[in-house]
C-alpha cells in the first residue's frame, strides 16, 4: 500500500539509507567543526577554556544544536542497526561453504560498518559521560567565572588506558568515515565517473585528517601532563 | 595446447533434493576432462557418469551457453560466476583450472533465491522487479526511422551498457547484502537516460523499489561486490542513477488517481 510517495520514502530502502547517508555527512560535518574547537587545546587553557564558556553562553539555541545533534545521531544509529538487521535476514540464513571476495569489492572498511559504528556508540556514551558530564571545576578568565573543562578534559587524558582506548576509538572513526563518506555520495546518487575518484580521495583524506587529528591531541595531552 | 582429456577434478557439489530438504557438499571425482569444455560440459560430463551409475544427476540451471541468457547461475570456489572478468559460468573454460584442482560448486544464495534443487535456484523475484515497471508502456507501434529521436552518442552508450543486463542474479549472489540494487538499478538507469523512458521514471522508480523491497532483498551499502562480480561489467554508477531518480521521484511525484495507482 502506497499513502504517498513521500511517506514511502521514510520505509523504503533507498529512502532510508539516504537518511544514513545525509546523517552520517552531517556528523562528519559536526566532527570537524569539534576538531578544530579541541585544537585550542594547543593554545592553552584560557583559549580552550573561553570558547567552551562561549559555546555553553549560548544558553537555550545550545541545547536546540544539541537536541538536533543528538537527533542527528539517533537516527543513524537507529535506521542503520534496522538495515543492518533486514540485511543480515536478506542474505539468508544459510551462507556459503566458500565465498571469496574478488578484492574490487568488498573491502575491510566497508565490511566492518556495523563493529566500527558499534564502538563509535559505546566511545559517544563514555566521551559524554567522562567529558561532557566528567568532573566539574571552575576557573576565572579575565574575571569572568567559568568552567574549567581544559582541566577536566587534560586530566582525563592522563590515564594510559583512557588514552589508548580514545585512539582506538579514533582509528574506528577513521574506518567507518574511509568507508562511508565516499558511500553516502554514492547513495545520495552523486556519483559521475568525472569526480568519483575525487570524491573517495577526499573521504579517505577526511578519514586520516579527522580520526588523526582527535588522536594526536588526546596522545598530546596525554604526555603533556596536567 | 593439447586437447587431450586428461585433465582429472575433484569437485564438491551442493546437493539438495528440494527447497525445504537439508543440502550438503558432496565429494564428486571426474575424469577425462579437456581443458577446452566450458564448465558447463565438465558437469554434464560428470552428471553422465551419474546417470550411468544410476544415481541423480546434479541440477543446474543452463541455457544458451554463450553468455547471453544468464541462466547458468552457480558459485564456483566461492564466486559467482567463478569470479573472471566479464564472464559467464557457461564461458568459464577448464583451461583456467589444473589437473588435480578441487573445486567448491554452490547455488546463488540469498533469501529472496530459495534453492530449488541442487545448484538451480529460484530467481523469479527478479521477474517481479521488472514486472513493476522495467518497461515503456508506450505503444512503439512501427520501428521508426532511426534518427527520428535524437540521443546523444555517449548517453546512448551508457543506456547500452545498463541494457546489457542479462538478469543473472550475481550480483545478488555476491552481495554480503543480498540485494538487487545493481540489476534494479541497470533497467532503471537505462529508462530513465533514454527519452522513450523518462516521462515514466518517477512511477516506474518507486515501484520498481517498492517491490524489490518487499521481495526481501536487502539494502546496498555500496561494497560494489556486485559491479566487481557482474558479467556484463554494469556499473555501480547505474544504482548512483536510481538513487537521484528515487530522490526526485519521492519528492515530487504526485499522482492524481493514487487509490488506482501505486503498489
Ligand atoms: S547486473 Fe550484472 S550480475 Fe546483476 S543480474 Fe545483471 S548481469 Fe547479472
Ligand atoms: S547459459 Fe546462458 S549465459 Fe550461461
Amino acid at each position: 500500500m502506497m499513502t504517498s510517495a513521500f511517506g514511502h520514502y521514510f520505509s523504503s530502502s533507498i529512502g532510508r539509507k539516504q537518511l544514513v547517508a545525509m546523517t552520517g555527512l552531517a556528523l562528519c560535518g559536526f566532527l570537524v567543526g569539534h576538531l578544530a574547537g579541541n585544537f585550542l587545546l594547543l593554545m592553552g587553557s584560557d583559549a580552550f577554556n573561553i570558547y567552551a564558556h562561549k559555546l555553553a553562553s549560548l544558553g537555550g539555541l545550545l541545547i536546540l544544536i544539541e537536541a538536533v545533534l543528538a537527533s542527528i545521531f539517533l537516527l543513524h544509529l537507529g535506521l542503520a542497526i534496522k538495515l543492518n538487521m533486514e540485511n543480515m535476514k536478506a542474505r539468508g540464513a544459510k551462507r556459503y561453504a566458500v565465498k571469496k571476495n574478488t578484492g574490487r569489492g568488498t573491502t575491510f572498511m566497508s565490511s566492518s560498518m556495523p563493529y566500527t559504528g558499534l564502538v563509535l556508540l559505546v566511545f559517544v556514551i563514555l566521551h559524554l559521560i567522562n567529558l561532557k558530564f566528567g568532573t566539574h571545576y571552575e576557573t576565572t578568565v579575565d574575571g569572568v567565572a567559568m568552567r574549567d573543562i581544559y582541566k577536566t578534559t587534560m586530566e582525563y587524558f592522563q590515564g594510559t588506558g583512557a588514552t589508548a582506548w580514545y585512539v582506538v576509538a579514533m582509528i574506528a572513526a577513521a574506518i567507518h568515515t574511509s568507508h562511508g563518506f565516499a558511500s553516502s555520495f554514492q547513495t545520495m546518487g552523486w556519483n559521475h565517473p568525472k569526480y568519483f575518484q575525487n570524491t573517495k580521495r577526499l573521504g579517505y583524506l577526511y578519514a586520516v585528517a579527522v580520526g588523526g587529528g582527535f588522536a594526536f591531541l588526546a596522545v598530546w595531552a596525554h604526555l603533556k601532563g596536567v | 595446447m593439447s586437447s587431450n582429456n586428461n585433465m582429472t577434478l575433484n569437485l564438491k557439489i551442493w546437493r539438495q533434493k528440494g527447497q525445504e530438504a537439508e543440502g550438503k557438499l558432496v565429494d564428486y571425482r571426474v575424469e577425462h576432462v579437456s581443458p577446452d569444455m566450458s564448465f558447463l560440459e565438465m558437469i554434464d560430463v560428470l552428471n553422465e557418469q551419474l546417470i550411468r551409475k544410476g544415481e541423480d544427476p546434479i541440477a543446474f540451471d543452463h541455457d544458451c551457453r554463450e553468455g547471453i541468457c544468464g541462466m547458468c547461475s552457480m558459485m564456483i570456489n566461492g564466486k559467482a560466476h567463478g569470479g573472471y572478468k566479464n564472464t559467464t559460468t557457461c564461458q568459464v573454460h577448464m583451461r583456467l583450472y589444473k589437473d588435480g584442482d578441487t573445486i567448491v560448486v554452490e547455488p546463488f544464495r540469498a533469501s529472496a533465491f530459495p534453492i530449488i534443487k541442487d545448484l538451480t535456484v529460484n530467481r523469479a523475484g527478479l521477474d517481479k522487479v521488472i514486472i513493476a515497471g522495467g518497461y515503456i508502456t508506450a505503444n512503439t507501434g512501427n520501428a521508426q526511422d532511426a534518427n527520428a529521436i535524437l540521443i546523444p552518442k555517449p548517453i546512448a552508450d551508457e543506456a547500452m551498457d545498463a541494457a546489457a543486463c542479462i538478469g543473472c542474479g550475481a550480483c545478488v549472489a555476491s552481495c554480503p547484502n543480498g540485494s538487487a540494487m545493481l540489476f534494479m538499478g541497470a533497467k532503471v538507469s537505462q529508462l530513465a537516460l533514454l527519452p522513450q523512458g523518462q516521462p515514466e521514471s518517477a512511477k516506474r522508480t518507486l515501484n520498481m523499489v517498492n517491490v524489490h523491497d518487499s521481495l526481501g532483498f536487502g539494502n546496498c551499502t555500496n561494497h560494489a561486490e556486485c559491479e566487481a562480480t557482474c558479467p556484463k561489467g554494469i556499473s555501480i554508477e547505474h544504482i548512483a542513477r536510481m538513487n537521484r531518480e528515487y530522490l526526485k521521484a519521492a519528492f515530487t511525484y504526485h499522482e492524481k488517481n493514487r487509490s488506482e495507482g501505486g503498489a
